[in-house]
């Protein structure tokens, strides 16, 4: 990549930011240039960030309909998934599972659902509200 | 707090910290340098590891392969503490801070209020620099950040003590003894030899064999979803390619950086011809990136074989590369 080819595409995922990528100047040498952005980078992070929030809604819709708990909700929001909020929290993630449904939601213990919450970085009444 | 302390912007947290770790202690090294005399460049396809159902990509060598291999080639004295407690981490950063100690921290990005929201995900393996304290907050030199920033007491710790893979239990390090000069030509072998070695492995999942065991995978992609899972598929390896970090290409472009400083430092001409190899390759590799995010968007048809293609394309070209740097490595007469 020539330095003056380096792309400087304005992505939104950087939120202003530039990054630093390297890049072969007129005479010969790498060096490091500031970017703000290529289309191709932009395309794959909020393809990854869309997939969990779309992820995220229907679970809210779920959540809403009765069909799971709020749980899976903010576990998705919070960008895990049951493999990840196993490992996070310490619990089996066949508990988690349950968990992630109603009927054991409403049996969680109030220490359980602190631990939650606070792997979810999130209050512990949060935990029980879908927003 | 150290006065002195200069922060640089770099492409890679982990090769950008100690690039500037050793500035500060009187041994002035690039990232570049940092990263490539810890060998750190690699290629892996770890289908076993499973992120939001996606395998783990790598175009790199795992976490704190940077700092341990300049611990080793550099002969640095380092310390490194984990802790079971979070106040006792906080505790023990603010001592080494009041001691006016810079202090190499290992987070998580995704409790780092300062990223742009975009990016974070749940990464618990990122670097930073702390190098002083202000009331409740903790003044950072983020490698990947352009400028300085700072970061509430309570945010830092949540960083430093996420759970899951990789998990920081509040590492944090520093150089304890000034650094002195090395040989560079006899680490600069080691390093060369080190990589080729690590990418010309026998091993199916590692080096050249990894990317074909991945193009594999990727030409067997099932498209019944209508193509889907095939787009992440994809999305996830360029992302791992591109945005995280890589100065472009995979790391690709920063190695040949490496080995054109090498060259320029030793004298020897012959890393210079394979620096320029290297920057075609990593050309190469943009434009793999390029081919798969517009299947991804839907301006080309999604075509996983092509790819596939392409990556087998890679796969050759690198392999012949590692091998003429074999080749170099071994013709260095010290």
């Amino acid at each position: 990549m020539r330095e003056r080819d380096v792309p400087q595409e304005g992505n939104a995922t950087l939120a202003g930011h530039r990054k630093a990528v390297y890049a072969v100047s007129d005479d010969g040498k790498l060096r490091l240039v500031s970017s703000r952005g290529w289309e191709v980078e932009e395309i794959v992070t909020r393809q990854a960030v869309e997939d969990l929030e779309r992820r995220a809604m229907q679970a809210r819709a779920r959540a809403r309909a009765g069909e799971s708990s709020p749980l899976e909700y903010h576990m998705y929001r919070a960008r895990m998934d049951v493999e990840l909020l196993s490992q996070v929290t310490g619990l089996w993630r066949w508990r988690v599972r349950r968990h992630l449904k109603p009927a054991g939601f409403a049996r969680l213990p109030p220490a359980l659902k602190l631990r939650y919450a606070e792997a979810l970085g999130i209050s512990s009444e949060a935990l029980d509200r879908v927003d | 707090m150290p006065d002195s302390f200069v922060h640089a912007h770099a492409a890679h947290c982990e090769s950008g910290v100690m690039s500037s770790l050793l500035h500060h202690h009187g041994l002035p090294i690039s990232e570049a340098m940092a990263f490539g005399l810890a060998s750190a460049l690699s290629f892996a396809y770890l289908p076993f590891i499973r992120i939001n159902g996606l395998p783990l990509v790598s175009y790199r060598m795992p976490p704190r392969a940077v700092i341990k291999g300049l611990e080793r080639s550099l002969g640095l004295d380092m310390r490194f503490e984990t802790f079971r407690s979070p106040p006792a981490g906080m505790d023990r950063l603010d001592a080494l801070l009041d001691a006016g100690r810079l202090v190499g921290l290992q987070t998580s990005v995704f409790w780092l209020p300062y990223f742009p929201p975009d990016l974070r995900f749940h990464f618990n393996a990122h670097n930073l620099l702390v190098y002083g304290r202000e009331g409740d907050e903790y003044l950072i030199s983020d490698p990947v950040a352009e400028t300085t920033v700072r970061c509430a007491r309570e945010d830092l710790r949540r960083a430093r003590f996420a759970k899951g893979m990789l998990a920081p239990k509040g590492l944090l390090y520093y150089v304890a003894a000034s650094p002195v000069a090395p040989d560079w030509v006899r680490i600069g072998r080691r390093a060369l030899a080190r990589t080729a070695r690590i990418m010309l492995a026998p091993l199916p999942l590692i080096g050249v064999r990894g990317m074909k065991l991945l193009a594999w995978q990727i030409e067997r992609l099932p498209l019944a979803d209508g193509g889907e899972h095939a787009r992440l598929y994809i999305g996830n390896i360029v992302r791992m390619q591109e945005e995280i970090g890589t100065g472009g290409g995979g790391f690709r472009f920063l190695y040949a950086s490496f080995l054109q400083e090498l060259a320029a430092k030793t004298g020897h001409a012959a890393l210079d011809g394979l620096a320029s190899r290297l920057v075609e390759i990593g050309d190469r590799w943009r434009e793999f990136a390029l081919a798969a995010a517009r299947m991804i968007r839907g301006r080309d048809a999604l075509s996983p074989p092509a790819l596939a293609e392409r990556l087998r394309a890679l796969a050759a070209e690198e392999g012949v590369f590692f091998q003429s740097q074999h080749r170099v490595q071994r013709a260095w007469a010290p």
